[in-house]
Parts: structure tokens; C-alpha cells; sequence
């Protein structure tokens, strides 16, 4: 029977929780790298055997661990993402890998990461060698500090999104920053931020300097791309270059305003949003106290709430970028981790959730993985 | 005669759980360099890509501080390397 198994990074080690086809019964292991931050855990959807994990370990520095059984042996990267070395002080160094998305179909054993402070690096190896991808390190990125400046706290390179047709068209997109595209592997990038907003910005149309938080491609209908930003839910249809904002469907007093954004990855216009509070001093909480799931199957003509199963009141938490995904099962299972070590999951597109873990630390990311058998 | 090394636990999962080790260099970037050869790893989670020492980690060199990969060392020097305490 093929293993389903979600892979939950945390502030503190990694987690799997394996399940079969059915997903009635659900089996915590780990944890791995105890007391390590563990950003992302991605398994390769090529091969369904290698798992790689961007991992920094206390106070050291950040590196990558690569494991092909599950996580019951692992080999670290032998060079780990970094930058070019530099006797410039401000020189940036990777501090945290913290995005990991498997190459193109086409390109088996390619992975990309994305690293804090921003920064891309490509590997060729299934993860054991990265080399930085010049054109965004060195070209795009010194040009986006001098326009708006240094960069600060060191936010994360993020959504790496891969245009299924063509293995040389991809999205990145940075805190801070911005979303970009390139369509020669990473030679030369665009700013693709027109029509968000950027409310923090003195100038409401300006070209980068924006801060998506999580950018999502579709599979099935890659002209369609989704954006939770720090400024709204925004939708655009390329080969268009404005993005719309669909987040105006939502309630007034829920907002827009959230980390994750997750596709049906069977319909284009069906997607899941998870609300925080963006109000006043950003607590980042969920508005209220009162968590929810918000869908739209209209490609974000309209949302409907779903928290039936969820905390009535008094639940603080925030649902991280990466830590709300969807699995490939029939009816769609979603699952999300919070910042309160819980793991939820649906298993009927999201009407009904059931706390399937608990008093795990901070979740950071979660996804959805069919292991080969 | 090679110099004592001391790392921290945070190291351990390099060294194979030692704590003591011996290494050979004349500067504090020879010595991180031979034990990388046998640790291989290591370094880097001390070092920067641009050889500079990571914020949180503090090397001594005869219980004094050093603070640059040039930092010179002789043989029957003792090396500590601290893992810095802070965060929760």
C-alpha cells in the first residue's frame, strides 16, 4: 500500500506523520535534528525517495541534509548553499536555507533553494552541491538594495515556482522585494509586481520593493498564478503582468491579510487562503482569536469561511508561508501547522478539520508527499 | 605536537561525539581547515563563506580570545571553540 507521509519542519527538529491511502490513522516519527530550526523538508516528486531539509543547527551556520529512506539515515550537503566569497564587509552569508523546490520534470536530480538574507542557488547534484545562480545573486539583487535599500532582518527567498512547460521559466519571489521572473534559467530577471500594493512604500506604483508572502503556480493552467502578499490576495493571468487584487471578496473584518495561499491541484479556480490579523500594530494573529480556512472556487470571486472543527475563540495562533499545503488524495486533503505545535488536517476540501497532532514546537512548514513504494 | 582542541556539543555530531580532539596549523584557519578534513562540515558551521566566524560562536586560544582566522597558534596551544548560549 503507498505511504502518505506530511513533513513538518520546526523550530526545533523535523517531524514526519505517516498515513496510508485511507488517512484515518496517523503515526508521528522523529523527531529529527532535535533542536535544530528545520525551515523546509521537501520530498522530490521525481523520484518519491529523496528528501532533502534545510536545516540551522542552534547558533551554527545553515546547511542541507539529504536522506533517500525517510530520514532514518541522512547525508549532509557537501557544499552547502553560499555566496561567492567576498573581502566586502557587507557581503551578505547565507544564514538560514529556507525554501527548497525540486528542478523541472525534465531536469531530474536539479533542486533550487531559495536562502535569508535573499538569495538562489541551483543544484545539480539532488542536493549536494549548490552553486549560486549568478544572474539573480549578482546582477538583480545588488540593483534591488540600492533601490530600496538594505534589507532588514534578512527576509527569505521564497515560492520558487517552476513553469512546467519550460524548464528555463521560473518565479521567485522575496520579502521585501518582490516577485521576478526569468525565462533563460535565471540569466536575466523582471520585476512582476504591477497592480500590488505596497502600502509601506512611499510610492503606491512602485516597480519592486513588494513583500509576497507566499506565490503559487498552477500545475494544471500555468498562466495562473495566486499571491497571498503582506497587502492583500492578488490573482494574474499571464500572459498579462497586472495582478489583480481578489482579496476585496473577503469579509471586512477578516481582511486579506495572511502568510500561506494553497491550490486545488485538480481546478484552477479553487484555492484556500488562512486569514491573520494585519490590523494596526500586525499582531499576526488569527483575526480574533478566531481561526479560519477561507476557499474560493471561483478563482477568487468570492470566499467562503471554514472553520468547522477549529477553536471557537482564544487560539493566538499564526499559520506560517509554508506551512499549509494540500495533498493529491480524493476528496483534496489539506493540512496546515501553526505556531502553537498543532497540526490540523481536512479531509473533505477543508468543511470539516481535525487536530491530527499537538504540542509539536512552532511549525514552520508542512507538506504533502506520496513515498514511492 | 599538534593542538588540543576543545569543541562544543554542538559539534558532536561532526566529531563522532568527541569533545577533545587534536589538530594541526599554524593559525586558527589552518586548524579549522585540517579538521574539516576530517570532519568534513564543520567548518562551515563555524565559518562563514567569507571566512568570517559566525556571530554566536567564540574560539580561545589559551582561554584568550581569538577573533580572526589569522590568529596565530603553536604547538601545545589549546583551541576551545564555544557555542555561544543565548535564544530558547
Amino acid at each position: 500500500m503507498e505511504e502518505s507521509v506530511l513533513l513538518i519542519g520546526t523550530r526545533k527538529g523535523a517531524f514526519l506523520l505517516h498515513t496510508d491511502a485511507a488517512r484515518r490513522e496517523w503515526r508521528l516519527t522523529g523527531p529529527h535534528f532535535l533542536g535544530s530550526a528545520v525551515h523546509h523538508m521537501v520530498l522530490d516528486p521525481r523520484d518519491r525517495r529523496t528528501l532533502l531539509l534545510g536545516t540551522r543547527p542552534g547558533h551554527l551556520g545553515p546547511t542541507v541534509f539529504r536522506s533517500t529512506d525517510l530520514g532514518a539515515h541522512w547525508q549532509e550537503a557537501t557544499k552547502p548553499p553560499a555566496f561567492a566569497p567576498s573581502d566586502d564587509p557587507k557581503a551578505p552569508s547565507v544564514d538560514v536555507v529556507f525554501w527548497l523546490a525540486p528542478g523541472h520534470a525534465a531536469e531530474p536530480g536539479v533542486w533550487y533553494a531559495g536562502t535569508v538574507p535573499p538569495g538562489l542557488f541551483r543544484s545539480e547534484d539532488g542536493g549536494d552541491t549548490w552553486q549560486e545562480v549568478r544572474g539573480f545573486n549578482h546582477e538583480l539583487l545588488p540593483n534591488l538594495r540600492e533601490v530600496i535599500g538594505p534589507i532588514p532582518g534578512g527576509p527569505p527567498l521564497h515560492s520558487i515556482c517552476i513553469d512546467p512547460r519550460d524548464a528555463r521559466h521560473l518565479y521567485v519571489s522575496l520579502s521585501s522585494g518582490g516577485t521576478f521572473e526569468t525565462t533563460d534559467a535565471g540569466a536575466n530577471w523582471r520585476a512582476l509586481n504591477r497592480g500590488v500594493a505596497a502600502d509601506f512604500l512611499p510610492d503606491p506604483d512602485a516597480d519592486v520593493g513588494h513583500d509576497p508572502h507566499r506565490v503559487a503556480l498552477h500545475p494544471l493552467a500555468p498562466d495562473r498564478l495566486y499571491q497571498q502578499n503582506h497587502c492583500g490576495i492578488y490573482r494574474l493571468d499571464r500572459p498579462g503582468d497586472r495582478w489583480r487584487r481578489i482579496g476585496r471578496a473577503m469579509p471586512t473584518e477578516v481582511g486579506d491579510i495572511g502568510f500561506p495561499i494553497v491550490l486545488h491541484p485538480r481546478d484552477p479556480d479553487t484555492l484556500w487562503v488562512f486569514p491573520m490579523d494585519g490590523t494596526e500594530n500586525w499582531p499576526r494573529t488569527s483575526p480574533g482569536g478566531k481561526p479560519a480556512a477561507y476557499r474560493s472556487r471561483d478563482g477568487g470571486e468570492s470566499w467562503e469561511r471554514q472553520d468547522n472543527g477549529l477553536p471557537r475563540g482564544h487560539a493566538w495562533w499564526t499559520v506560517k508561508r509554508q506551512a499549509f499545503c494540500a495533498d493529491a488524495g480524493t476528496p483534496l486533503g489539506l493540512y496546515f501547522g501553526t505556531t502553537g505545535g498543532q497540526l490540523w488536517g481536512s479531509h473533505d476540501e477543508g468543511e470539516t478539520w481535525l487536530c491530527l497532532a499537538e504540542h509539536l514546537p512552532e511549525i514552520f512548514s508542512v507538506e504533502a508527499a506520496t513515498v514511492a513504494p | 605536537m599538534s593542538i588540543r582542541v576543545v569543541v562544543p556539543g554542538q559539534l558532536y555530531s561532526y566529531t563522532g561525539g568527541q569533545s577533545q580532539l587534536a589538530a594541526e596549523g599554524a593559525t586558527l584557519g589552518e586548524v579549522l581547515a585540517d579538521l574539516d578534513r576530517r570532519y568534513p562540515g564543520l567548518r562551515f558551521r563555524v565559518v562563514d563563506e567569507h571566512g568570517a566566524i559566525r556571530p554566536h560562536v567564540r574560539f580561545f586560544v589559551n582561554r584568550e580570545p581569538a577573533l580572526a582566522l589569522s590568529c596565530p597558534l603553536a604547538a601545545g596551544d589549546e583551541l576551545v571553540v564555544v557555542g555561544a548560549l543565548s535564544g530558547g
